[in-house]
């Protein structure tokens, strides 16, 4: 078929070899790092370090072009939204103002909020690509294996698999409910007026929930027809043993994650100020 | 003596949603290694009846049960739906939709990962069920690569690792090419007589399953067992015919031809039907019956040249196909799984571009053409009703395109029932979407297209799921409008519908055309037969053994004949 947004992409890398509990736990450390820090030096090595990663991780651009540059969209909207509702944020934290230019008294341009922005940004930047690696490098079944290994309910680890190896299916349904609506006159396009479009989508949406709905229905007799849900627990064919590089690999993102702690908190202060 | 496996006694069920049974007094038995099949028209009861057997009722879908049903002796009330899994085998209807597993391996693993089987015993399982259903060197493919029938074969397999003791298949045919079809049926046989399992088949297309022997076949309708008999006993009594069961052609042909059916004649199989005792009265009718009348040529509504397509850059799933499709003709397009029809009719409503190639209707080039402005000429049927379906109500429904277009409501109100009147539905106008059956919903999504008035509809396997009633009510209800002017094109697997109602196919395999004549011509050359997937017909042969000279002209008038004995039950 065509594009499958954000499915499991099946290559041989030291990324997917490691266990999905690694890359789960891995993936929570990076973000609550970027969530935490707005070190501008902890946030570019972050960044630098999944570049690599994704280098590593031999998935290409182009697969997950669509859903990167979606994302960047919002970003944008959100630098503007900052700019505009907090154009002097940067000098409230930082305490200096280095006027690079006048607009109107409020939105003076200053070094102070370019750099903040820059540091939002940066946010994003390190933590968008590991989310999409995570998902992308992950087998859902395996994944599901791991979350029942460190202790989450199978029932609630097959959930979570099935939800994510149903991403492709709903995306094909989507698109396929979309044209045919279209067919029948229903303008999803910049033509027609926004609130017509909302009332529109749901002309897709309805048909699309229906037909998950008859899914679910067939999935969930197959799946109590081979017995899930019997015993209390249950073993998984894709199940995977913890290996040298997981180990490895979580002591290096504990160390990332108390390294960038550190640095981040060392003065008290969450901010690396260059302008002092 | 025997060892029952199945036992029903005065077993009544009852939907907790629905006012009247739908089980009455079921009385029956199936015993050990038996191979049953049951048939019975759609509403009949016949999937309740499964659904039975592997305790989805009363365990899933709830109800009110009485009499009794012992499986292997056990007393189902006494049971759960898991220890009943370990007896009874499921094959559902749909593949896609009952895999839970990602690659073919896991999914056939399924069963063992519930029972914690470990995991080195898991591999050694699989890797044996896998190759006795032909698919050990698939185990790390992607189900979603797979084709129908490879698709079968591991749901076949998941349910095989359990060592159960009886396997029900509900309507295993309903998503294959007919060559593949063929093939199930011959895979379910040989895996039944390998390991003496018990083997229960639901299904409603009687001479597809006959293909392989059966020991019985249980006739269900309303909710009702109707007869419980031998093959050859059934199609030599009357009673396919009273439920709508579309029974062997070659047997209907006989009947037709005034040839009284017995048992003795063994018509369960063309090879051992014995048919000499009615060669005259065949070749009477052959010369009796009015050849049918040819069609008259008018100019090209459609016309595909060249058109080019691929999903990706790299890969072209369709290459260089052309063809002209007249104003008021009736095509279907035919052809393996996956060998590109349902992309072809996609890009004739332009919600694919074509990397080469022109379309044109009506001699104007299309191909630039939004997918909204050709819908107004085009109209598509997907093969999924509820993947079209947005409103709660009938009317709201089919009215949709119409509002949406902006006509006076005036004019909506009278388009819509008339439109509704033409398809059927007329006296449901009021009714929530929700209340109708699956054939009944295909009609509304029909209806919804039709509103609009369309020139040219294409339909993806408009019958796909229906029984023989209403599959010969829905494609009267096209061969209506086609003769009211709609030209209509159908992506259909089915060999009959293909054979009765479209004059000419368009043979597509591997995303190139390979055949474009008439269906008859098609199905009596045996080349092309295999390379696109599809089965002969059991007409050709009934009239070569019979001695008849002209074959496909037999096919011809028995059509056109059947047909007219079809219209006379609406």
């Amino acid at each position: 078929m065509a594009v499958e947004m954000l499915s499991y992409i099946d290559r041989q890398s030291p990324i997917h070899r490691l266990t999905g509990v690694t890359k789960l736990i891995c993936f929570l450390i990076w973000s609550s790092i970027a969530m935490l820090t707005y070190d501008t030096r902890i946030l570019v090595f972050l960044f630098l370090f999944s570049i690599c990663v994704f280098i590593v991780s031999k998935v290409k651009l182009k697969e997950v072009a669509f859903v990167l540059l979606f994302i960047l969209l919002f970003l944008m909207i959100n630098n503007l939204a900052i700019y505009v509702f907090s154009p002097q944020e940067g000098v409230k934290i930082y305490g200096t103002s280095h006027v690079l230019f006048e607009i109107s008294e409020r939105y003076t341009i200053t070094l102070e909020q370019l750099f903040y922005q820059l540091n939002v940004t940066l946010k994003y930047f390190t933590v968008i690509p590991a989310a999409i690696l995570f998902i992308v490098t992950t087998n859902p079944s395996e994944f599901a294996a791991s979350l029942n290994r460190i202790g989450i309910s199978y029932r609630i680890s097959y959930s979570v698999a099935l939800a994510l190896r149903y991403i492709p299916d709903i995306q094909r349904d989507f698109r396929n409910i979309s044209m045919s609506q279209q067919a029948r006159g229903i303008d999803m396009s910049r033509k027609e007026k926004l609130p017509k479009r909302i009332k529109n989508a749901a002309s897709i949406i309805v048909p699309l929930i229906l037909s998950s709905l008859d899914k679910i229905e067939v999935i969930s007799n197959a799946m109590e027809l081979r017995g899930f849900g019997k015993n209390k627990k249950r073993t998984w064919y894709r199940a995977r043993p913890f290996q040298k590089i997981d180990v490895l690999t979580l002591i290096l993102f504990a160390f990332i994650l108390l390294v960038s702690l550190y640095v981040t908190f060392v003065d008290g202060n969450r901010f690396y100020n260059p302008f002092l | 003596m025997k060892k029952p496996v199945i036992q029903f006694q005065n077993y009544s069920f009852q939907y907790r949603s629905q006012a009247k049974p739908t089980l009455h007094d079921i009385n029956l038995t199936l015993y050990e290694g038996e191979k049953v099949l049951i048939v019975g028209p759609s509403g009949s009861g016949k999937s309740t009846l499964g659904h039975c057997i592997n305790g989805l009722v009363p365990f899933s879908y709830k109800g009110e049960v009485s009499g009794s049903l012992k499986i292997m002796g056990e007393d189902v009330r006494e049971l759960d739906i898991f220890s009943l899994s370990k007896k009874v085998g499921t094959v559902l209807q749909d593949p896609d939709g009952q895999f839970i597993g990602l690659t073919v391996a896991e999914d056939i693993a399924f069963a063992l990962e519930n029972d914690c089987i470990p995991q080195t015993q898991m591999f050694a399982k699989v890797a044996e069920v896998s190759k006795m259903v032909e698919m050990e060197h698939y185990l790390d493919s992607s189900l979603h690569h797979l084709s129908g029938g490879q698709k079968q074969r591991v749901s076949l397999a998941g349910v095989m690792v359990d060592e159960v003791e009886i396997l029900l298949f509900d309507e295993p045919l309903a998503n294959l090419d007919p060559a593949t079809g063929k093939y199930a049926i011959e895979l379910i046989d040989r895996i039944q007589q390998d390991t003496n399992k018990t083997v229960v088949i639901i299904e409603h297309r009687l001479e597809d399953v006959l293909h392989c022997p059966v020991d019985r076949i249980i006739v269900v309708d309303n909710g009702r067992i109707v007869s419980d008999l031998t093959p050859d006993e059934l199609l030599a009594s009357p009673v396919l015919e009273e439920c709508s069961i579309r029974e062997p052609l070659y047997v209907k042909a006989a009947k037709y031809a005034g040839c009284e059916i017995t048992a003795e004649m063994q018509p369960t199989h063309i090879d051992s039907f014995q048919v000499d005792g009615c060669k005259d009265q065949l070749i009477d009718w052959f010369e009796k019956v009015d050849p049918p009348l040819p069609k008259v040529k008018t100019e090209s509504v459609l016309e595909l040249k060249e058109i080019t397509f691929g999903y990706t850059p790299k890969q072209q799933t369709i290459h260089g196909v052309s063809f002209s499709i007249e104003k008021g003709e009736m095509v279907s397009i035919v052809g393996k799984n996956g060998a590109g029809k349902s992309t072809l009719s996609k890009l004739i409503c332009g919600f694919e571009k074509p990397s080469s190639g022109r379309i044109y209707y009506r001699g104007k080039d299309i191909s630039e053409d939004t997918i909204k402005e050709r819908a107004s000429r085009i109209g598509m049927v997907m093969q999924n009703p509820n993947q079209m379906i947005s409103k709660q109500m009938i009317y709201d429904e089919v009215a949709l395109g119409l509002v949406i277009r902006g006509v006076p409501e005036a004019e909506i109100k009278e388009r819509v029932w008339q439109t509704l009147k033409i398809c059927g539905l007329y006296p449901f106008r009021n009714w929530p979407i929700s209340a109708l059956s699956f054939g009944q919903k295909k009609r509304v999504t029909i209806a919804s297209i039709l509103v609009l008035e369309p020139e040219v509809i294409i339909l993806d396997e408009p019958t796909a799921g229906q029984d023989f009633r209403h599959y010969s009510e829905i494609m009267e209800f096209l061969v209506e409008l086609n003769r009211q002017g709609v030209t209509i094109i159908m992506i259909t697997h089915d060999m009959h519908l293909m054979l009765e109602y479209t004059p000419r196919a368009l043979v597509i395999a591997g995303g190139a055309k390979i055949a474009d004549d008439t269906a008859v011509n098609v199905l009596a050359d045996s080349k092309l037969i295999i390379e696109a997937n599809l089965k002969e017909t059991s007409l050709f042969e009934l009239a070569t053994r019979v001695g008849i000279s002209e074959p496909k002209e037999f096919v011809n008038r028995f059509i056109a004949y059947d047909r007219e004995v079809r219209q006379k039950w609406q």
